[in-house]
């Protein structure tokens, strides 16, 4: 049966060509606890070798998959077991992970992927020597890795939140920053702070293959921020109810791509399909950008009263209009709002539109947080854990999931601007409260589990 | 079945259907169709192409390069794109 018409072929590929649709990323994730060892070499070894035979296919297939449908496929990428447990046998010291960070490092280049995910601790309900020598370790991983990322899950709806690792994580993005200053402290870009992390997250910098999946598993990360522009310019003064429909179908035919090509990788490469994450995610190209489709809606800029509304409704329709177009939707599904990565967001950024107090409360209706945002320098170590404990806040009670990828750049302030160059962007160093929560930063303990935690 | 969708945009020449016809009957691919529009001004044209005749020595990468290349010889874009593609986006 021929029923394909031409104009829809037309419209596919317009998006394609002319709005930037794209699978942003395959990603593999890759179990490593049958890596576990007592020895660091030896575990060093199992490791890569793992890495390097399993996922030896991905990037060739990703290549070769893009060109049979004629979409880009962007990013090939691999996540593995939070690398806590992986070196709890064998790493006893914040040196010994750093040799397994490298181990990391090289079996990513060798397969020829652009990031590995999985630098990782979760720590909701406190940290395990392990756990801490990981994020003790983190400053010198980053800054001595090229593509590894690096997360610490320190809080959950189910757990509360331990303040000891947000205590802990504000001097480790300190350090960090000190450590790869020379490059605008673009180590912390590769580092992210969770609340009610996800197993399956496709995107980095916060991918990790979680305990609860399969040996291997294909997941998928969908884009197309200009698709949904686009779309929303031919309705320009409609209704509401104009609006969420028409994201709804944008998001729905999104997905639908990306559901075809998770299944193809899966299958090609003989390994589980397991989500479909249809999220919009920016890059700083112009024409895709989230904060464009929040102005599309008819704000001036992102940042101007009505944006958290804006953004709710976005976030809300396109998950409701991607659920139907994959059999299995995970991951963090929805809108991003990276503020280096956004060509919209960093023009409000620049014009002071957007501030760090704005962007909190945006995080509150998208689907991930306070991301890729550049502070300045000299914010001190419990300030930055100030901003971590308030995005947590905000994860623990609505029960989602948070996150926080604060840069503090290095010897620039208010005024400067940080370039990280490539998909990761540039951004105007936004300014921070002066006012200080150091005695709240340094009281122990944990936050505990919240009354909405308890659904049981 | 396996079936490729191979769309040409450019500017509305002599011989363009006839040169791609060539290679495919050259290389024994059937067509099951063939559409066309003016966009703009632009010549839009799509063929479905039956690809499980393909021959062995052929392959859909080798294909959709020689197609490609062809359309720079003409002066138009020429793509080669699985047909799953626009199924999957269009249709529930």
């Amino acid at each position: 049966m021929i029923h394909i018409d031409i104009n829809e072929v037309r419209e596919t590929n317009l998006m394609i060509e002319k709005e930037n649709l794209d699978v942003r990323t395959i990603t593999l994730g890759i179990g490593l606890t049958d890596c576990a060892d007592e020895d660091v070499k030896r575990l060093c070894d199992k490791v890569y070798d793992k890495i390097t035979t399993r996922a030896e296919k991905l990037v060739a297939t990703g290549e070769e998959i893009g060109k049979e449908f004629g979409i880009p496929i962007v990013n090939k990428r691999i996540s593995v077991t939070p690398a806590a447990l992986v070196g709890a046998g064998a790493c006893k010291t914040p040196d010994d992970f750093v040799l397994l960070a490298k181990a990391l490092d090289r079996a990513a280049h060798e397969v020829g992927v652009n990031f590995l995910g999985g630098y990782s601790a979760l720590v909701e309900m406190g940290m395990t020597p392990a756990d801490e020598a990981l994020i003790r370790s983190i400053p010198v991983a980053l800054s001595e890795t090229e593509v590894l990322c690096s997360s610490v899950c320190v809080g959950s709806t189910k757990a509360g939140i331990d303040m000891d690792a947000v205590r802990l994580m504000g001097e480790v993005i300190r350090e960090t920053a000190y450590k790869t200053a020379d490059k605008d402290s673009i180590g912390c870009a590769k580092l992210v702070v969770f609340c009610n992390a996800v197993d399956d997250n496709p995107f980095m910098a916060g991918a990790f293959h979680g305990v609860t999946q399969p040996d291997l598993v294909i997941n998928v990360g969908v884009s197309g921020p200009g698709v949904v522009k686009t779309a929303l310019e031919q309705i320009r003064g409609a209704s509401f109810d104009v609006l969420c429909e028409t994201i709804k179908k944008t998001a729905f035919q999104v997905t639908r791509v990306g559901q075809l090509v998770a299944s193809e990788a899966a299958a090609r490469l003989g390994v589980p399909f397991g989500i479909v994450d249809l999220s919009l995610a920016p890059t700083p190209a112009v024409g895709d950008s989230v904060a464009d489709i929040l102005c599309e809606m008819g704000l001036t800029e992102a940042g101007a009263p009505g944006t958290t509304a804006a953004l709710a409704l976005l976030n809300d329709q396109v998950k409701k209009g991607g659920l139907m177009a994959s059999s299995s939707v995970g991951g963090l599904s929805g809108a991003f709002i990276p503020v280096s990565e956004d060509q919209g967001m960093i023009a409000a950024a620049r014009s002071g539109a957007l501030s760090i107090e704005k962007l909190e409360a945006m995080t509150s209706v998208c689907s991930v947080g306070l991301d890729m945002i550049a502070i300045p320098g000299d914010t001190s170590a419990a300030r930055i854990s100030g901003i971590i404990a308030d995005e947590m806040a905000i994860g623990m009670i609505n029960g989602k999931t948070t996150a926080a990828r604060l840069i503090p750049v290095i010897g620039k302030g208010v005024g400067d601007e940080a370039e990280f160059g490539g998909l990761l962007g540039s951004a105007p160093i936004i300014p921070v409260s002066k006012a200080d929560c150091s005695d709240f930063i340094a009281r122990t303990g944990r936050i505990p589990r919240p009354v909405t935690g308890f659904r049981n | 079945m396996n079936r490729v969708i191979i769309t040409v945009v450019g500017k509305d020449t002599v011989g363009i259907i006839a040169k791609i016809c060539t290679y495919l009957a050259e290389h024994g691919l059937n067509i099951l169709d063939i559409s066309q529009t003016i966009v703009q001004g632009f010549f839009n044209m799509m063929m479905i192409v039956d690809m499980s005749s393909l021959k062995e020595e052929d392959s859909f990468q080798a294909i959709a390069g020689d197609l490609e290349a062809l359309g720079k010889d003409i002066g138009v874009v020429i793509k080669c794109q699985r047909e799953e593609i626009f199924d999957s986006m269009h249709r529930l």
